[in-house]
C-alpha cells in the first residue's frame, strides 16, 4: 500500500464513520439539547427515577468505551460498580467521612481493581476475555458475601446524605439530581474526547486488526489496559453516585445479573456510540418501572431484548438512527464454518473487512 | 480412626466423594462446551440454563407424565437436545457471521428467558425429587449413598462415550475434519450444516443429562444452571478448550480440589478455581490443555 491509498482510506473512514479527531459543530449541538433536555428533565419526571438513570447511564457509557472502542466484551463490570458501592457505602457509614472524600475514595478503588483484573484478563481474547471476567467478578461477588463489612444479605442501608463540600445539600433529591448530572456530563465530554483522541483511535485499530497494531509498534497491552481501566474507573464512581441516590449498597449490585444488564442498556442504545448507552439506559429502566408489578417476569422481558436486538438491531437505537461503524457485523466466516480463510485473509493483510482503521494509524505514524 | 492433618478420615472422604460429584458435572459441562466451541467456535452461554432444563425436565416428567427416573433419563436429554436444534436452526444460525461476542450475547439472552420463564412458573425456592436409589454402601472407613456412586460412575460413561464417538468413529473423524477444513469436507459431500447442528444438539444433551444427574442430589431450582455454568467457565479458562480428555481430567481434579479446599479452610472453598484460573492465566495463559490460539 502506497501512502496516498492510505490518505484516501483514512478520509474515507472519517467520513464514513464520523470518527475524524476533535468535535464537529453537528456533536456539539447534539449535546447542548441534550444537556438542556436533562437540566429541564425534573420538570416532568421524578428526580429520583432520573439520578438513577444519569447513573445506569454512566455507567453504560463506562462500559461502552471499553467494548466499543477496545473491542472488549467484559462480562464482569458490576464488580467495579458495585464494588466502589460498597466502598462508597462504608465510607459514609462506618468511618464517617465527607461524601465529596468518600467519593474519589471508591473510585480510586475501582482504577486499583481495575488495574488488577485488567492485568489478568487482557492477557486472553474474545470470548475468554468474557469468560475470565465473569469469573473474576464472581470470585468477587463471593468474597462480598463473606466479609462481614459488606453486612451480607442485608447490605450497608441508611447511608447518609451529607452535604457536598460541606454546603451543597445532596439531602435534596433535586440537587442531588443536578449534582449527579454535572458529574455524567463531564464524564460524557471525557468519554467522547477519549474516543476522538489518537488514544480511541489506536484502540480501534487494535480492535480492528491487533497484528497489525502490534507491527507497527503499539504496545497493544497497554493500550487495553489503559482503556481497561477508564471504564472501570468510570463504573465505580456510577456505582459511588448510585450509593448516594438509593442510599444503600447490596449484593445486588456486584452480582453477575448487574454485568448483563449493563451489556443489555449499552447494546439496545448502540454499541460503540457517544449517545447510545443513555439511551439504552434510559430504555431499560423504563421498562423496568412499567413492569414493576411483574418484576418476576424482568428477567424474560431482558432475554428477549437481549435477543432481538442481537438478531434484529445490533446498531441499537442510536446506531440505526446515526451510522457507526459496524465492526461486530463483518463477516467472520461462511456459515460452512470457515476460520480458515479469515485467518488467512488476516495474516496475509488482505483483509476486506475493516483496513480503514488501521490505514488511519498508517497515515498518523507517517506523518 | 486416623487423621489426616487433623481432619478424621471418614469426614475427609466424604467431602472429597463431594468433590468427585461437583468435579463430575463440571467435567460433563465443560465438555459440552468443548464439543460445541469445537464445531460452532461459539461459547454456548445458555448451557448452565439447559442444565437447569435438564433437572427440571425430569422433575416434570415425574410429576406431569409419571415417568420413572430411569425413562427420563434417556428421555429428558433427548427432548432438551430437540429444543437446542430448533434454537441453533432458528436462532444461533443467524448470528455466526457476526463477531463471536455477539453471539455470546444472543446466548447469554437465550439463557435468561429459560431460567426467567422457569422461575416465572415454579417460583424460585426449589423443589424436591426423590432418590431413585436409596440407601449406600459401608465402605468401612465411610458410607457411600448408592446414588453418588451412580453419579460418578454414570459421568464417566458419559464422557468416555463422548471421546470413542468423537476419537473412534467415522461420524467423529467427519466431526473432526468439518472443524478443521469445513469446506474441503463439504466437497466430500458431507452435509457440514447438518453436523453443525447436531454437534450442538449433542452438547446440548450432556448439560441436560448432568441436569438429570443432578435433581435428586439436591432440590430443583430455576438459578441451579447459572451459578454453576460461572465456574465451568473458569474450568475451561484452565484447562484450555483443546482437549477432550483436557476437559474431563481438569472438571475432576478442580472438584476433587474445591472439596479439599472446604475441609482444610472453608472460606476459601467458593473461590479457589477462580483464584487458580487467576494463576493459570498469568503463568500459562492458554490453558493447561490449550493450544496456542
Amino acid at each position: 500500500m502506497t501512502i496516498a491509498m492510505n490518505k484516501v482510506a483514512t478520509n474515507d473512514a472519517a467520513s464514513a464513520t464520523g470518527q475524524s479527531n476533535g468535535a464537529r459543530p453537528r456533536d456539539t449541538l447534539l449535546f447542548i439539547a441534550v444537556l438542556a433536555l436533562l437540566a429541564l428533565a425534573p420538570l416532568a419526571i421524578y428526580p429520583i427515577f432520573l439520578t438513577k438513570l444519569l447513573c445506569f447511564a454512566l455507567f453504560a457509557m463506562a462500559f461502552n468505551l471499553l467494548v466499543g472502542q477496545a473491542g472488549l466484551l467484559s462480562f464482569g463490570h458490576a464488580m467495579f460498580f458495585g464494588g466502589s458501592a460498597y466502598v462508597t457505602a462504608y465510607a459514609l457509614k462506618v468511618w464517617a467521612l465527607p461524601t465529596e472524600i468518600a467519593i474519589l475514595l471508591a473510585t480510586a478503588f475501582a482504577a486499583v481493581a481495575g488495574l488488577l483484573v485488567g492485568l489478568v484478563s487482557i492477557r486472553r481474547h474474545g470470548i475468554y476475555f468474557a469468560m475470565i471476567t465473569l469469573a473474576l467478578a464472581q470470585m468477587f461477588f463471593f468474597l462480598c458475601v463473606g466479609l462481614p463489612a459488606t453486612g451480607g444479605d442485608d447490605g450497608i442501608t441508611a447511608i447518609p446524605r451529607r452535604a457536598l463540600f460541606s454546603v451543597i445539600p445532596i439531602a435534596d433529591d433535586k440537587v442531588l439530581y443536578y449534582v449527579v448530572l454535572t458529574c455524567f456530563f463531564a464524564c460524557f465530554l471525557l468519554v467522547y474526547r477519549i474516543m476522538h483522541s489518537p488514544f480511541g483511535q489506536v484502540l480501534r485499530a487494535i480492535r480492528d486488526n491487533e497484528a497489525r497494531a502490534v507491527s507497527l509498534g503499539y504496545q497493544v497491552d497497554r493500550y487495553k489496559l489503559l482503556a481497561f481501566v477508564l471504564s472501570a474507573t468510570l463504573s465505580g464512581l456510577a456505582g459511588s453516585l448510585k450509593v448516594l441516590v438509593f442510599r444503600l449498597a447490596t449484593l445486588t449490585d456486584v452480582a453477575w445479573n448487574t454485568s448483563g444488564e449493563v451489556i443489555l442498556m449499552a447494546l439496545v442504545g448502540g454499541i460503540g456510540t457517544v449517545v447510545g448507552p443513555l439511551l439504552g439506559a434510559a430504555f431499560i429502566l423504563t421498562l423496568q418501572s412499567w413492569l414493576q408489578g411483574l418484576a418476576q417476569w424482568m428477567p424474560v422481558v431482558q432475554g428477549l431484548v437481549f435477543v432481538v436486538a442481537v438478531l434484529v438491531f445490533p446498531r441499537g437505537i442510536a446506531g440505526t438512527f446515526g451510522n457507526p461503524r459496524l465492526w461486530w457485523l463483518r463477516r467472520r466466516r461462511t456459515l460452512s464454518g470457515s476460520s480458515e480463510a479469515q485467518q488467512n485473509a488476516r495474516g496475509s493483510g488482505a483483509s476486506a473487512t475493516s483496513p480503514a482503521a488501521t490505514s488511519e494509524v498508517v497515515s498518523r505514524a507517517r506523518t | 480412626m486416623d487423621d489426616v492433618f487433623g481432619i478424621p478420615f471418614p469426614a475427609l472422604a466424604g467431602q472429597l466423594t463431594l468433590g468427585l460429584i461437583n468435579g463430575a458435572f463440571y467435567a460433563m459441562l465443560s465438555l459440552g462446551l468443548t464439543v460445541i466451541f469445537g464445531m460452532l467456535r461459539l461459547i454456548n452461554f445458555t448451557h448452565g440454563a439447559q442444565f437447569t432444563l435438564g433437572a427440571f425436565g425430569v422433575w416434570m416428567a415425574m410429576q406431569y407424565l409419571k415417568v420413572p427416573y430411569w425413562g427420563a433419563l434417556v428421555l429428558v436429554p433427548l427432548v432438551v437436545a430437540a429444543l437446542g436444534i430448533v434454537a441453533e436452526r432458528t436462532l444461533l444460525r443467524r448470528v455466526y457471521q457476526m463477531d463471536e461476542l455477539f453471539q455470546l450475547l444472543l446466548t447469554f439472552g437465550m439463557a435468561l428467558i429459560i431460567e426467567g420463564l422457569l422461575s416465572v412458573v415454579y417460583g424460585s425456592s426449589g423443589l424436591p425429587y426423590d432418590n431413585p436409589i436409596p440407601g449406600g454402601i459401608d465402605l468401612g472407613f465411610m458410607f457411600l449413598p448408592y446414588y453418588r456412586a451412580w453419579i460418578i460412575v454414570a459421568s464417566l460413561t458419559a464422557c468416555l462415550a463422548t471421546w470413542l464417538l468423537i476419537e473412534r468413529t467415522t461420524l467423529g473423524a467427519y466431526l473432526r475434519a468439518a472443524t478443521e477444513r469445513p469446506e474441503l469436507v463439504r466437497t466430500f459431500g458431507i452435509n457440514v450444516p447438518r453436523m453443525i447442528t447436531l454437534t450442538y444438539g449433542f452438547g446440548v444433551a450432556l448439560a441436560a443429562l448432568a441436569g438429570v444427574l443432578a435433581a435428586p442430589m439436591d432440590q430443583v431450582k430455576p438459578a441451579m444452571g447459572s451459578g454453576l455454568i460461572i465456574t465451568v467457565f473458569a474450568v475451561v479458562v484452565i484447562g484450555g478448550m483443546g482437549s477432550i480428555l483436557g476437559s474431563v481430567v481438569i472438571g475432576f481434579a478442580l472438584g476433587l480440589l474445591e472439596a479439599l479446599t472446604k475441609v482444610y479452610y472453608p472460606p476459601a472453598s467458593s473461590m479457589v478455581i477462580f483464584i487458580i484460573m487467576t494463576a493459570v492465566i498469568l503463568f500459562k495463559p492458554t490453558g493447561l490443555f490449550g493450544r496456542p490460539a
